[in-house]
């Protein structure tokens, strides 16, 4: 009888657990359905058709002819240069600015609410329109910028950002900031909030400065957060595709054209779809070693600063 | 006592302050300005701050010079809002598996997950174009909802996956005990208290879906009754000249319903996104 009874129970337990694992599956197919349908396949096809010299005419095997091309002449090196180049200024621009901001919104004054939801409307609102304020504000004979500079004497006539190299380059590391630095200000502030409060009263009372309590104490305990952020930032500017196309679309004469536009321009533009996906096979190798490093230094950051 | 401020503290915080809103507010202030003066005196230079012809006559009349204004509002309200309810339907039951189930590659498969959020649709397009094209899809609303979904997937069962962790236990057990069944345990018992979850990542995805409508819109639609409202504000963009004024209006127009929707819920929208980011 008592026998019985214990194999039912271990019965029991195994069933369950057998449909435990077969529930979880049928949760779980849709949404593998659809990454595998929407992501995976893609990728694999990608691969595929960076091999071929696909166009709307049809396709034929080339081996690496696509990525022989591709490294033949500097223009490709040189947009690799520009696109680390964008990263690297856009990112800095988008944490530095992002402490900044989060320090302010931290500061106990009147106000301080309203002002931590009047930093968020670049995040909610659709990239494309932000980029249109931004096409505006960049003009050189109606835009607020040019005008203001015209008005205190910085320049003597209309200066039109977009319509030089350099200038371009430089306005749109400003708008992709601008998209991004809500977001990281929201984060750093939410990890400074959780610092706890009496490793700063005890600093206090030993007659620390707010520099040297936001250098010793802010910046290590949300040293995790910046990382995580400065990677992910990272990831998102490198893929950024909006900003660039609806400021410049890559221009003027290439000086603002990116991996991601590059990429873009030779696979939907020209219709070279073989061309096109050797770049975003490359695109997709480079991002795979970030997201590594990504996971390498968060586990390091994360093991220093004594975060679980 | 440590939070207290001299004066001249105070004022260098407000001034901080200002400065850093008025970058983030700058491209809203533009717009705004611009929605409000007549075209002619828009392209008129040196610029001006304000002139005694501005008016709203822009919001008034874009209704007429793009008479499918509203109907791209639609659309994009439309798109995102579908976008939401296909991928709430997906992602809730995945999160409840993570969050709850044992079952083999259970880490493995959720960081496969995970790294998709490192491509960007861009990357993809040559295929999904093709895919679309077999499909059917091309110039459907269809096209530019699937792929919305698919790379909102992911995010989704993370988010989820957190606030699921936290209810307890017992609850379910309680339920079993009393005969329930999974699925009703799941509807019944879990769903009504994850409510505050699901409000976070249900607005998070629909935020997001409104905010990149473009990229797949521009690529796999040309169909000019479909398009949402990023790439119908071109329409402004006439054969003689830019109606800039009115398509300023119209983008300001468009943006509102999102504001609002943040602003209702803003509260548990940051606590929610940012849960990741405090380590209990």
């Amino acid at each position: 009888m008592t026998m019985a009874l214990g194999t039912t129970r271990q019965e029991r337990v195994r069933r369950r657990a057998l449909s435990d694992r077969a529930f979880a599956w049928i949760l779980i197919a849709p949404a593998i359905l659809f990454i595998a349908v929407i992501v995976a396949w893609p990728l694999v096809e990608t691969i595929r058709l960076s091999f071929t010299n696909a166009s709307l005419a049809g396709e034929e095997y080339v081996g690496f002819a696509n990525y022989e091309k591709l490294f033949q002449g500097g223009k490709f090196g040189e947009i690799i240069l520009r696109t680390f180049v964008w990263m690297f200024f856009s990112v800095s621009l988008k944490l530095v600015l992002g402490l900044i901001g989060a320090s302010l919104l931290m500061a106990v004054v009147p106000g301080q609410a309203l002002f931590r939801i009047l930093i968020m409307p670049p995040w909610v609102i659709p990239i494309a329109m932000g980029c249109l304020g931004w096409l505006w504000l960049f003009n050189g004979d109606f835009g607020i910028i040019s005008g203001v500079a015209q008005k205190i004497g910085i320049t003597d006539g209309p200066f039109a950002f977009l319509a030089y190299k350099t200038s371009a380059f430089w306005s749109a590391i400003v708008t992709d900031a601008w998209v991004g630095t809500p977001m990281v200000t929201l984060f750093f502030l939410a990890a400074m909030q959780g610092v706890p409060r009496d490793l700063y009263e005890a600093a206090w009372v030993d007659g620390a400065s707010r520099w040297y309590r936001f250098r010793r104490i802010t910046i290590p305990q949300i040293m995790p957060v910046i990382v995580s952020m400065a990677l992910m930032s990272a990831i998102w500017t490198f893929n950024s595709f909006e900003i660039i196309w609806i400021l410049t679309q890559g221009g003027p004469r290439g000086g603002t054209t990116t991996m991601i536009i590059d990429t873009y321009k030779v696979a939907i533009a020209n219709l070279q779809f073989g061309e096109g996906a050797a770049r975003a096979v490359i695109i997709v190798i480079m991002l795979a070693l970030f997201s590594l490093l990504y996971l390498w230094v968060l586990g390091r950051v994360n093991r220093k600063y004594g975060v679980k | 006592m440590m939070d207290r401020y001299t004066l001249l503290q105070k004022i260098g915080i407000y001034f901080g302050i200002a400065v850093f809103l008025t970058f983030i507010l700058l491209p809203f202030f533009e717009m705004f300005m611009t929605s409000l003066k007549p075209l002619n005196h828009i392209l008129r230079a040196p610029y001006q701050f304000w002139s005694d012809d501005f008016s709203f006559d822009a919001y008034t009349r874009m209704w007429e010079r793009v008479p499918l204004l509203g109907r791209y509002i639609w659309n994009s309200i439309f798109i995102a809002t579908t976008v939401t309810i296909i991928a709430m339907i997906v992602i809730v039951p995945a999160a409840y598996a993570y969050a709850r189930l044992d079952f083999p590659f259970k880490t493995q498969s959720l960081g496969l997950f995970l790294s998709v959020n490192m491509f960007a649709g861009a990357v993809l397009l040559i295929p999904l174009y093709k895919l679309m094209r077999t499909l059917g899809l091309l110039n459907t609303y269809w096209a530019m909802i699937i792929p919305g979904v698919a790379f909102l997937i992911p995010t989704g069962i993370w988010l989820l996956r957190g606030y699921l962790e936290k209810i307890p236990k017992e609850m379910e057990e309680a339920a079993y005990m009393d005969g329930a069944s999974r699925l009703y345990t799941l509807r019944r018992v879990i769903l009504p208290l994850a409510g505050p979850g699901l409000v976070v990542v249900a607005t998070t995805v629909f935020i997001t879906a409104y905010a990149q409508q473009y990229l797949f819109a521009v690529t796999f639609n040309s169909n000019g009754n479909l398009h949402p409202l990023p790439v119908g504000l071109l329409q402004f963009i006439g054969y003689q000249n830019v109606e800039w004024n009115m398509m300023m209006a119209a983008a300001l127009t468009g943006i509102t319903p999102v504001l609002l929707v943040f602003l209702f819920l803003q509260r548990y929208l940051v606590a929610g996104l940012t849960a990741g980011a405090v380590k209990e």
